[in-house]
C-alpha cells in the first residue's frame, strides 16, 4: 500500500493524501448592470476597503481593416464592485492597453494594476482610476495572418528579442502578473512570450531581469504568476515546469515547491502568518482533470487543498486569479466559467 | 474564354467551397398534401433605430415570449412578447457574441445561444444572466486567424467546438450540441456540462452515424435526437446514447429541425431554398415538412419567395404550438409567424397550381 501511494506520488507529482479543506461558494454574488456581461475572468483583486476589481475579456476584440496596417482594439474591461458585490463603476473604458485581460492586482496604497497579455502592458491606475504609471509598450500593429505564438517574435511586437530569451529590456512579451516588495519595487512576470521576471524600481525605472526558457533552477516555462511575501521573497508560478520557484529580491534562487500540479494562479495572504495559495488550473479544453487549489505554508509544506475542475459552484474552470485577503473574502476568477466565485474557507 | 479564366476559376472554386448550395436537393417524397397557412403581417415590431440583420435563431419560452438571435452590425439577442412587441436586448457586448447561429429555450425557460464565430454555447437564465458556457473562444492574443488555406483539421475536443450549430436537451436535462461546420458530430453533455458521448467526428462522412454539416437538432420526450444532416440531404435519428436508429432522406435538404411538445409530438424539417439561388431552385425547394416522429410525412407548407408568406432561406423554426410555426429567415432578415390550417390540407395536385 505504501509503495502504491509512493508510486502515485511519483507519477502524478501530487501527494495523494493532501487534506481536503472544507469550503462554501457563492458563484453569483457579483451584481452586474443589465447591459454588462463578464466574459473570461482573467483577474480579480480587492483593495483595503474590500472593493473588488475584475479584469475580464469581454466585448469584441477587433482588428480593423481599411487602414494602413491592421490595428487591434478593445476586448477587455476593468470593473469595480463593492464588497457586497454591487457594481460601482468601470475604469479605463476604451483604454489603448486593454486587449486581452490577464491580471489585476491592488498594491498596499490601493492603486489598481492591470496586466494585459496582448498589449504586453502593465498599467497602474491610482485609486481614482487615473493612469499613474505605464510599463511596456503595445505593439503598433498586428501581423495578418498572425505569427505562431510559440514561434519567432511577430513583427512589430516590441523590442524584447525572441520569445524565451529572457531579454534585458523593459518591453514585455505576453506578461502575466505583477507584484511589489516592501520598498515598492515592481516585479513583472513576463510571462508567456518571454520567460523571465523583470524588476523595476517604484518609479518604473528598469533595474534587471532574470530567467530564460528552460527547466533548470532559475529558468521558466510559462511564468503564470508572481507573489511576494512580507520578507520580500519572490514566488514565481512556473506553470510549464509544474513548480513554484522562490527567489530573493535580486533573483537569487532559494528553493522550489512541487507536488501542486501546474500553478496557473498564486496568491499570498497578508498578516503575521502568511500562506500561499496555488491553483492547479485545468486547461480550458478539459474539465475532467485538475482544477484544485492548494494551500501551502511559506516553507512549501502543503496544508490542504480544495475544489476540482468543472462548471458548478465549488468547481473551477481554468482559475486564472486568486484574491486571498482573508479566508472569508477569498475570490477566484475563472477563464472557463466567465465568473468570480466568492469562497468561504473553513 | 481567356478573359473568363480568372473569374471562372474563382467561380468554380466558390462553387466547390459552397458544397451545400450545389447539394440542395429536391425532396424525393411525392404527392405530399399541402397544408394552407396565413402569415401574420408585421408580427415583429422593432423600436425605431433598431434593425434586424440575418435572422438566424428564433425560439419561444413558456410565456410565448420570442427570442431572436440575429447577425446585425454586432450579433445581438432580442426578446419580444407574445404579440411581437419589443421587450429588451440580452447579452449586449457579450464575449461569446460574434456570429449568431441558433437560439433555443429549454423547459425551465433558460435561453441558450449557439455562436459559430466564437465557438461558444451560452446558457442565460430567464433574467438574462449567464449561467453556464460550453466551449472556449479562441484566444484573441493569437491575432488574426489565417483562413486561406484552411488550417489542418484537429481531432474534435471534448470541450471545444468547431463552428457549432445548435443545441437541445432531453427530459433529464442532458445537453446535445451539433458541431458543426468544422467538426461533423453531435456531442452529449450531462446537465452540468460534463462530456458523456459523441457520434460522428471531425471528419465528414455519409455513412450512418457520420455527418456532412450537422446543421440543427431537436430532442423528443423519449430522448431521441433528430439531426439535420444538411450536406448529406437527410435527417438522422439517434437514441439517447447517440446510437444510430434511422435516416429520413425523402425530405430534401434538412436545414433545421424542430419537435413540438405535448403528448403527440410532431417533427418539422425545412428543405430551405439555398443561399445563392440558381435558376429553378425556387421551384423545388423552400418547403417545410410536418412529420410524425417515425418519419411519416403528414404534409408540407411554404415555398421560396421574398414576399411575406414566402421563405428566403429558413434557418430555424419554433414549433411550441405545432399549428403556429415561427420561422427565422437568413436572406430576408425577418421572422414570420405562420398560422397553419392542417384541417384544410389539400392534396398535392391542387396545391401545384400555386
Amino acid at each position: 500500500m505504501r509503495y502504491t501511494l509512493l508510486a502515485a506520488f511519483l507519477i502524478s507529482g501530487i501527494p495523494a493524501g493532501a487534506q481536503e479543506i472544507a469550503f462554501d461558494s457563492n458563484a453569483d454574488f457579483l451584481k452586474l448592470p443589465n447591459n454588462i456581461y463578464l466574459g473570461e475572468v482573467a483577474g480579480v483583486a480587492t483593495n483595503s476597503k474590500g472593493d473588488i476589481f475584475v479584469y475580464t475579456r469581454t466585448g469584441h476584440p477587433t482588428i480593423t481593416i481599411g487602414t494602413s496596417r491592421p490595428f487591434a482594439h478593445g476586448g477587455s474591461r476593468l470593473l469595480e464592485f463593492d464588497k457586497s458585490g454591487k457594481y460601482i463603476r468601470e475604469i479605463g473604458q476604451d483604454s489603448y492597453g486593454f486587449l486581452v485581460a490577464q491580471q489585476v492586482r491592488v498594491d498596499p496604497q490601493d492603486n489598481v494594476w492591470v496586466v494585459d497579455q496582448m498589449s504586453s502592458m502593465v498599467i497602474k491606475f491610482d485609486p481614482n482610476g487615473q493612469v499613474a504609471l505605464l510599463l511596456g509598450r503595445k505593439a503598433e500593429a498586428e501581423r495578418v495572418p498572425a505569427a505562431p505564438l510559440n514561434g519567432a517574435a511577430p513583427a512589430g511586437r516590441g523590442r524584447g528579442g525572441p520569445p524565451g530569451a529572457g531579454a534585458q529590456s523593459d518591453i514585455f512579451q505576453r506578461p502575466t502578473d505583477v507584484a511589489w516588495d516592501s520598498a515598492g519595487d515592481i516585479y513583472v512576470a513576463d510571462g508567456l512570450g518571454n520567460s523571465r521576471v523583470a524588476k523595476f524600481d517604484k518609479n518604473g525605472k528598469f533595474i534587471k531581469s532574470w530567467g530564460s526558457r528552460g527547466s533548470q533552477q532559475g529558468q521558466f516555462d510559462q511564468v503564470h504568476g508572481i507573489a511576494i511575501d512580507s520578507a520580500n521573497n519572490v514566488y514565481v508560478a512556473d506553470a510549464g515546469n509544474k513548480r513554484i520557484q522562490v527567489f530573493d529580491g535580486d533573483g537569487t534562487f532559494k528553493t522550489q515547491f512541487t507536488g501542486i500540479g501546474s500553478p496557473g494562479a498564486i496568491c499570498i495572504t497578508p498578516g503575521a502568518r502568511q500562506f500561499l495559495y496555488s491553483s492547479n488550473s485545468n486547461p480550458p479544453d478539459n474539465i475532467d482533470a485538475g482544477g484544485e487549489i492548494y494551500k501551502l505554508d511559506l516553507t512549501g509544506k502543503i496544508v490542504g487543498k480544495f475544489g476540482r475542475a468543472g462548471k458548478l459552484p465549488k468547481e473551477f474552470g481554468t482559475a486564472n486569479a486568486i484574491s486571498c485577503r482573508s479566508d472569508s473574502e477569498f475570490l477566484v476568477g475563472e477563464i472557463g466559467n466567465w465568473r468570480v466565485q466568492k469562497l468561504t474557507l473553513h | 474564354m481567356k478573359r473568363c479564366l480568372t473569374p471562372c476559376l474563382v467561380g468554380i472554386a466558390a462553387a466547390l467551397l459552397s458544397g451545400p448550395v450545389l447539394a440542395q436537393a429536391k425532396a424525393k417524397a411525392q404527392n405530399v398534401p399541402e397544408i394552407p397557412f396565413d402569415t401574420v403581417p408585421n408580427y415583429i415590431k422593432l423600436p425605431s433605430g433598431l434593425y434586424m440583420g440575418e435572422a438566424m435563431g428564433v425560439a419561444t419560452n413558456s410565456k410565448g415570449h420570442l427570442f431572436v438571435f440575429t447577425r446585425s452590425a454586432n450579433t445581438r439577442l432580442f426578446e419580444f412578447d407574445q404579440n411581437g412587441k419589443y421587450v429588451r436586448e440580452i447579452g449586449e457586448g457579450n464575449y461569446g457574441f460574434e456570429f449568431a447561429h441558433s437560439v433555443r429555450v429549454d423547459p425551465e425557460d433558460n435561453i441558450w445561444v449557439v455562436d459559430e464565430g466564437t465557438n461558444m454555447v451560452i446558457k442565460f437564465n430567464p433574467a438574462g444572466r449567464v449561467m453556464m458556457v460550453l466551449g472556449h473562444r479562441p484566444d484573441a492574443v493569437a491575432g488574426a486567424v489565417a483562413t486561406n488555406p484552411p488550417p489542418p483539421k484537429e481531432p474534435a475536443g471534448k470541450y471545444t467546438f468547431g463552428r457549432p450549430t445548435d443545441v437541445g436537451w432531453d427530459p433529464q436535462g442532458n445537453i446535445f450540441v451539433s458541431d458543426g461546420y468544422v467538426n461533423n458530430r453531435v456531442v452529449k453533455y450531462d446537465k452540468n456540462g460534463r462530456f458523456l458521448a459523441q457520434v460522428g467526428s471531425e471528419k465528414a462522412g455519409s455513412q450512418p452515424g457520420e455527418f456532412n454539416l450537422p446543421h440543427g437538432l431537436a430532442v423528443d420526450l423519449k430522448g431521441n435526437v433528430y439531426v439535420a444532416d444538411r450536406s448529406n440531404n437527410r435527417m438522422q435519428v439517434f437514441d439517447n446514447n447517440l446510437k444510430f436508429k434511422t435516416t429520413y432522406d425523402n425530405i430534401g435538404t434538412s436545414w433545421t429541425v424542430c419537435v413540438s411538445p405535448g403528448p403527440h409530438q410532431y417533427l418539422f424539417t425545412s428543405n430551405s431554398n439555398p443561399n445563392g439561388n440558381g435558376p429553378g431552385t425556387w421551384d423545388n425547394t423552400g418547403e417545410i415538412y410536418k412529420m410524425e416522429l417515425d418519419g411519416t410525412i403528414l404534409g408540407k407548407f411554404g415555398h421560396a419567395g421574398k414576399l411575406p408568406g414566402g421563405f428566403q432561406v429558413v434557418h430555424m423554426m419554433d414549433c411550441r404550438n405545432p399549428n403556429e410555426i415561427i420561422v427565422a429567415e437568413i436572406e430576408s432578415w425577418r421572422v414570420q409567424k405562420l398560422l397553419l390550417k392542417p384541417g384544410a390540407a389539400r392534396p398535392a395536385a391542387s396545391a401545384a397550381a400555386r
